[in-house]
């Protein structure tokens, strides 16, 4: 077992919706389940009780070095706005910029993660203008560099851990911190994009409930329709480095399964797609967005090929909010 | 006069600052700052209509079905459809079902911590308040994750996953509830209402809801010593916090869950009588936001958002809505008052809204949606449509009223050439937290902070603390 390492969670330009989502994460005891791996709860703003000035005197702590941050999340995007102040956001009871807050316990902690994609890349944020001057942690958007620069490493030796999403999955939090808690982890469990290789190994492709519709290119053309959403309805899931269709989200979910495109939200810039979230960009008919790993030329191929055989069971019902055709019972066992 | 700055509040959703002038032992004026902008009306300008699903839902993440829900309503009124009564009923499920967790989240996890302070440890209540309550690691928090957690299954087979759907369209839902889901969704309800009726109530949740008055409440309460809700009463009780954080007593519903006709809760405004809810009636006062706008006063289908952090005589990111031109107040209580249950007209005549009213409310509210999600749940018929197609025009002007967890909640869309031109957020904190208005009006917390208890001393006065989550305020919402 590893030493004890005190969390300390900030919150800046985001919705919250990371800590949300992290309470709904499907296991008995968080806390206790953290406290097994030497992860105790140093502060956190939506659980803790100190408050105002008790707060601040904890969090000047970690800051100045008193107390050392083992973990720190920080979730939400960094708002160097407006000219550079960060006046978007100066920290209650401070009147300090919150970019401030976070620099100065980067700068202590074992480890830094970005908590979901505003803080990982900027996300939502910095969507169209960047009225804000929106940043992550270290990405601004793709681009390394961010609130704390390229060469940030924490005291533990990594650059940020990315743990994107918008929200993240509980579990991708939940299991990057057991990680981390067990001890040894290194840059070698992170992708590319410095996230968690746990969950960004896998594409939100594998496992999609609708995989014999997108075999056989049998789309849906409206929201509630069961066919593949690839085609029409703009997702990105053959393309999305997650693994929400084999987790699941709250208990049997994703957001394939809810109908309505994935949105890549866990890859830098998914807020400004170029085009309208529900519509696939074409073409000549053809989806620019191609599935990861596969050649134009194929796809095409494959595609017409596909599309020609059909079945009619899965070209009906792929237009259709219910099954209106059913596989049919043979009356010989299967072969 | 002492001035007090009290600041970060946790357990709230967002940041949040108060500044407190202080004499004689109490609050004699408050400032309520909110400390963040992201400027979400800008981001959506220029934008597909519909692009407007993905954006409002990560405004905020403890309300996010709501301001898709909102957002729907309005593009819904935008291209003239209406769901079909599957699509209603689902997008009732999945609102119910956010607002219900929030309410859960917001008396374990944000009000009752606050009992278990050291300060409060010459109580009788205090010794089992503590083992219970305390932040982190009272034994509630053990008990509600893991229930709150399998409630929110219920978005799984709903709206894909929580927070931040797509689910929620203007033709209804995109997640047709199969058969087989629907019997599960069935069942995690049974499970959720056993652990309210056990843990939270020690009573069925129709004993709650015929609940007609304060004393009514009060038999209740002795009849018997089970369930956190008891707990909470005694110690209202022995705090009187009925006597706590009164505001306006002007409360606003825009009505909630729509039905085959009307609303399952009436929209309306209450201030001892009832009034039409009329959103032409709102306005948005900028004097003390840090916004430049050509009119102080707007109408949020005409309103802007321009920041000017330099602003003089501005102190939060916050606009000033006013239901003409009055402050008013949201949330459950609100609602409920709106809605005419006599539990919460009698408390609300006898000391209108405080923190006590306020928590009891929430409580109530989530014993009287249970059973209509129940009744939802088995209203479903699959194999009906879920969704019916929305083509957007070309050119449009809508607007849709939801109430969150939180209170009344509207979008303003307005739409040419097929691009977002104008979008404008009214968000149920921003009613709550709203700052002095053209007339040095204050808004809602900052008229119920006033006659606070301050001990000498008290860096982080606990009775603000309690006021101030009375309300259950949403930071990340009030300034989108």
């Amino acid at each position: 077992m590893a030493e004890t390492l005190e969390l300390v969670w900030l919150q800046s330009g985001g919705c919250g919706g990371c800590t949300m989502s992290l309470l709904g994460a499907d296991v008995a005891d968080l806390v206790g389940q953290w406290r097994g791996v030497g992860i105790t709860i140093g502060w956190h703003p939506a659980l803790s009780e100190a408050s105002g000035a008790e707060a601040i005197d904890r969090l000047d702590d970690y800051a100045s070095g008193r107390r050392e941050p083992g973990i720190l999340c920080v979730e939400g995007a960094m708002l160097r706005g407006p000219n550079g102040t960060g006046r978007y956001h100066a920290m209650a009871g401070t009147g300090r910029p919150m970019t401030e807050w976070v620099a100065a316990i980067a700068g202590r902690a074992r480890y830094t993660l970005a908590i979901g994609s505003c803080a990982a890349w900027g996300g939502v944020a910095c969507a169209g203008a960047n009225l804000t001057d929106a940043c992550g942690l270290q990405y601004e958007g793709a681009l390394r560099g961010g609130l704390l620069g390229a060469d940030y490493r924490s005291a533990g030796g990594l650059p940020v851990v990315n743990v994107a999403g918008c929200p993240t999955h509980p579990g991708w939090v939940v299991d990057t911190l057991m990680a981390i808690g067990l001890g040894g982890y290194s840059p070698a469990d992170l992708d590319s994009l410095q996230r968690p290789r746990l969950y960004a190994d896998q594409l939100v492709h594998h496992g999609c409930a609708r995989n014999e519709y997108y075999e056989f290119k049998a789309s849906a053309a409206k929201p509630s329709d069961l066919g593949c959403l690839m085609e029409n309805l703009g997702c990105k899931g053959t393309q999305a480095h997650a693994d929400c269709n084999l987790r699941s989200w709250n208990g049997e979910g994703s957001c394939t399964d809810g109908g309505y495109a994935c949105i890549n939200c866990v890859e830098p810039g998914f807020e400004d797609p170029g085009h309208p979230f529900a519509q696939t960009p074409k073409i000549a008919g053809i989806p620019i967005g191609l599935p990861s790993d596969m050649p134009k030329a194929w796809f095409v191929a494959l595609a017409a090929l596909s599309k020609s055989a059909t079945p009619r069971r899965v070209r009906e019902n792929s237009r259709a909010d219910h099954l209106v055709v059913t596989p049919s019972a043979r009356r010989s066992p299967p072969k | 006069m002492t001035r007090l700055v009290v600041g970060p509040f946790n357990r709230v959703e967002g940041d949040l600052e108060v500044t407190l002038y202080v004499a004689g032992g109490v609050v004699r004026s408050a400032r309520v700052n909110s400390p963040l902008f992201r400027g979400f009306e800008r981001i959506l300008e220029g934008r597909d209509p519909l692009d407007a699903l993905v954006f409002v839902p990560r405004i905020c993440g403890i309300c996010s079905v709501s301001q898709s829900s909102a957002a729907a309503q309005a593009l819904a009124s935008a291209a003239g459809v209406t769901p079909p009564p599957n699509g209603r009923i689902a997008a009732n499920l999945i609102l119910a079902a956010e607002n219900l967790a929030d309410h859960l989240t917001h008396f374990y996890l944000f009000v009752m911590p606050d009992f278990a302070r050291d300060a409060y440890r010459d109580r009788r209540w205090h010794g089992h308040t503590h083992a219970r309550f305390r932040a982190v690691e009272g034994e509630a928090t053990r008990e509600l994750l893991p229930a709150r957690a399998a409630f929110l299954e219920l978005m799984g087979f709903l709206a894909g996953r929580w927070p931040h759907t797509g689910s929620v369209q203007p033709g209804g839902t995109a997640q047709p509830v199969q058969a087989a889901q629907r019997l599960r969704m069935i069942a995690r309800l049974t499970a959720f209402r056993n652990f309210l009726e056990s843990t939270l109530f020690g009573d069925s949740l129709e004993a709650i809801d015929a609940l007609d008055g304060a004393a009514a409440l009060d038999a209740w309460r002795g009849r018997g010593d089970r369930g956190d809700f008891r707990r909470f009463l005694a110690i209202a009780e022995d705090l009187d916090l009925a006597r706590l954080g009164r505001a306006s007593d002007c409360f606003v519903s825009a009505g909630n869950y729509p039905q085959a006709s009307g609303r399952h809760f009436a929209a309306g405004v209450y201030d001892g009588a009832l009034h039409r809810f009329d959103p032409s009636a709102i306005t948005e006062d900028l004097t003390s936001a840090w916004m430049s706008s050509p009119e102080a006063v707007e109408h949020p289908a005409r309103g802007t958002t321009e920041p000017d952090a330099d602003k003089p005589g501005a102190y939060t990111w916050c606009k000033a809505p006013r239901w003409n031109g009055r402050v008013v107040e949201a949330g459950a209580i609100a609602r409920q008052v709106v809605d005419g249950h006599p539990l919460i007209r009698d408390l609300v005549a006898a000391q209108g809204g405080n923190v006590a009213s306020r928590v009891v409310a929430r409580l109530l509210e989530i014993a009287r949606v249970v059973p209509a999600m129940e009744r939802w749940a088995r209203e479903l018929v699959p194999g009906e449509p879920y969704c019916h197609s929305a083509p957007m025009p070309a050119d449009a002007e809508a607007v849709g009223m939801v109430e969150s967890a939180r209170g009344t909640l509207g979008h303003w869309l307005t739409v040419r050439g097929g691009r977002i031109e104008r979008y404008q957020i009214v968000a149920p904190t921003t009613w709550n937290f709203s700052p002095r208005d053209r007339h040095g009006t204050p808004g809602a917390l900052e008229q119920a902070l006033v006659g606070t208890p301050v001990a000498p001393g008290e860096r982080v006065p606990v009775a603000v603390q309690h006021v101030v989550r009375s309300f259950d305020p949403c930071m990340v919402c009030t300034v989108h």
